[in-house]
């Protein structure tokens, strides 16, 4: 919008190439391997520093908006592109445990943060209880992987637990609006701390162990073996991980570019219109913000059996913060978006060491910095186009 | 003649003031009826009235042989009214494609499966109203329906004002209530929309119009009849020409001499 080139949006004229865009990836590709795989911390920060720079340069010779319209125009390419690299990076880190580590948690944190769009970006219900929800997805995979339920089930029963606990705030939720609905949510996540201190089945303060994940019979937490090629056994976790991030990413896609999308951007943007024009808005603010847990319960359920380990503390108001500035930072409604925010905001802190007890303060300056100078987040979300590609 | 729709007796209190004190209204199909009277008389309330935005606290409203009094917005949307508003209440990130289809809930397929999973199914829907929303668009202003998918945020007001009408019109409404459509354009612009209102009408002469309005330019040139209210009640009723003479009505306006 701020941009005053007539053809933006345009379906006939104005289209780019995937080129800005692959290039893009590939250099991503690079430098987050680099960024990964360095350890002394002037290294780091240099890479940092020199990420600021590229990026803002980037940005101000308009090639950020090249990239964002090349993915926009492209996507199946440019997903295929994204999956290649992802799997790049993770053949490349393949015996490093702590890396891979990290890498997952980037994986399914973006899948919360989807739901979280679901729910903020597109019906416009704003939810400070993300972690909470997460817990509750990693509390069932607890719960339930010592039993003998299929641990496949059990991601989905997280899931389900997760929309279904969810949906006691619901009442509150589409009775009050904006900040009233949110500072419902905010209760919840204290209360939801709380209930896990003083529940003793669920293990208290101390939590409990998560058993790693099987599937037909192969035990996720045992390092993968070829000969003399030995894989971390988080290889098992990634790939889980990624096909999770892929599934969601195409929901959520599809749901934005369908009539479904345009009825939660209705009731967001102006919920008075949209009701009179026929909108049901408490049966879409529910759908969004079931569909929303859902997801980040589904995430939550295999973080835990990542993790090995729940308890109180993982799951507290703090990081119910942190997810949602990844929302602000990364452009809400923009799902690439995410995925970039979503590596700054949990990779940045765990690589700088030195700043560790300092990170709150770095995501507040970078949310504070992101709306002050680009208000729409790194990557805005572009005009709904209901199939990439179409022309009338 | 049968009516579309009839109010009886309408009443509505804000607290302490009555905004619309009996107030009685029958429009035929296919008239153009214009609703005047000064700031406060009740126009915009009779509008939230039958749209179902604010209750009656007493009277009746029935349209198109269906009582429809105290009904909540989308049963009365689904009976075939469809309104724009005195401040232009289009979603501004959303392209001229998108803010029409919001006015045509009640026609799309709004199924989970469907929408999410039979894709060729979803297109086939998309592009036949992609077909019908540009079709719309390009009788009010060409140039517009070149530009389906951009956001209306960039258009100027007139623009706006057409994409709303569209919004309202697209899902073939038996009523139109168009809350001041010229507020906020100059003189030029409001002509040029008066025209593609007359146009809307020579398209579909089965519609019918109510038009609140305070440019009598407008009034005077559009509409069969006019209502003119004042502190909630009916003070005149009748064609333009004779109401414009009526001296309780021009007491209203200019006050008593």
């Amino acid at each position: 919008m701020s941009e005053s080139d007539p053809a933006v949006g345009q379906v006939t004229t104005g289209r780019v190439t995937w080129c800005p865009g692959l290039a893009a990836l590939a250099f991503a590709t690079v430098y987050i391997i680099a960024l990964l795989g360095a350890e002394r911390q002037w290294v780091i920060i240099a890479l940092l520093a020199f990420g600021i720079v590229g990026a803002g340069t980037a940005g101000a010779f308009g090639l950020l908006n090249s990239v964002n319209r090349s993915f926009a125009d492209h996507e199946d390419s440019m997903g295929l592109f994204a999956i290649a690299a992802a799997l790049v990076i993770a053949t490349w880190f393949r015996e490093e445990h702590f890396v891979l580590l990290l890498v997952i948690t980037v994986l399914l944190y973006t899948v919360a943060t989807l739901g979280l769009n679901v729910q903020f970006g597109y019906a416009g219900v704003l939810n400070f209880a993300g972690a909470s929800f997460f817990g509750i997805g990693a509390y069932t995979s607890a719960v339930l992987n010592p039993t003998g339920v299929p641990h496949l089930l059990v991601l989905l029963t997280g899931g389900v637990l997760a929309a279904l606990v969810g949906s006691i705030l619901l009442l509150p939720v589409l009775r009050t609006r904006g900040h009233y609905a949110a500072v419902v949510t905010i209760a919840f996540a204290l209360l939801f701390k709380t209930f896990l201190e003083v529940n003793d089945v669920l293990g208290g303060p101390q939590g409990m162990q998560v058993k790693g994940m099987r599937l037909l019979g192969w035990s996720f937490n045992d390092n993968i073996e070829f000969g003399n090629i030995t894989l971390s056994f988080y290889v098992n976790y990634f790939l889980l991980s990624l096909m999770l991030l892929i599934g969601t990413f195409g929901l959520v896609r599809r749901l934005e570019r369908s009539w479904i999308g345009l009825n939660l951007d209705a009731l967001r943007l102006d919920e008075t219109a949209a009701g009179c024009f026929g909108l049901n808005i408490a049966r879409w603010k529910i759908t969004a913000f079931l569909i929303g847990n859902f997801l980040i319960g589904i995430a939550g359920a295999l973080f835990g059996m990542v993790g090995g380990f729940v308890g109180p503390n993982n799951y507290t108001f703090g990081d119910s913060l942190i997810l949602v500035s990844i929302l602000l930072l990364g452009g809400i409604g923009n799902p690439w978006g995410l995925l970039v925010a979503t590596f700054i905001v949990v990779v940045v802190p765990e690589k700088l060491q030195t700043i560790q007890e300092y990170r709150f303060l770095l995501y507040a300056v970078l949310v504070i910095g992101v709306l002050l100078f680009r208000p729409e987040g790194l990557l805005p979300r572009p005009v709904r186009r209901y199939f990439p590609g179409w022309r009338p | 003649m049968t009516a579309l729709i009839e109010a009886r007796g309408l009443v509505r209190r804000f607290g302490g003031v009555i905004a619309l004190d009996g107030f009685d209204l029958v429009a035929a199909p296919n008239e153009i009826l214009g609703l005047i009277g000064p700031n406060g008389s009740g126009k915009t309330t009779f509008f939230n009235m039958i749209t179902g935005i604010y209750g009656a606290d007493a009277g009746s409203v029935v349209f198109d042989g269906a009582d429809i009094t105290n009904a909540p917005p989308r049963a009365i949307y689904r009976a075939g009214i469809s309104r724009t508003f005195q401040r232009s209440r289009l979603s501004l990130p959303l392209s001229i494609f998108d803010n029409i289809m919001i006015g045509n809930h009640k026609r799309l397929n709004q199924g989970i499966w469907f929408n999410l999973v039979r894709r060729a199914d979803f297109k086939r829907e998309f592009e036949e109203n992609y077909h019908a929303a540009r079709a719309l668009v390009d009788v009010f202003e060409p140039a517009l329906a070149d530009r389906m998918f951009e956001p209306v945020a960039g258009l100027p007001m007139i623009d706006r004002r057409r994409i709303e009408i569209c919004r309202a019109l697209i899902s073939a409404p038996k009523l139109l209530l168009l809350d001041e459509p010229s507020a906020g354009m100059t003189h030029e612009e409001t002509t040029e929309l008066m025209d593609d209102i007359l146009l809307v009408r020579e398209h579909n002469k089965a519609l019918t119009i109510i038009i609140v309005e305070h440019e009598m330019s407008v009034i005077e040139r559009i509409t069969d009849r006019c209502i003119v209210l004042n502190f909630g009640r009916k003070i005149a009723e009748g064609p333009y020409r004779d109401v414009a003479t009526n001296a309780q009505v021009q007491e209203a306006y200019l006050g008593a001499a």
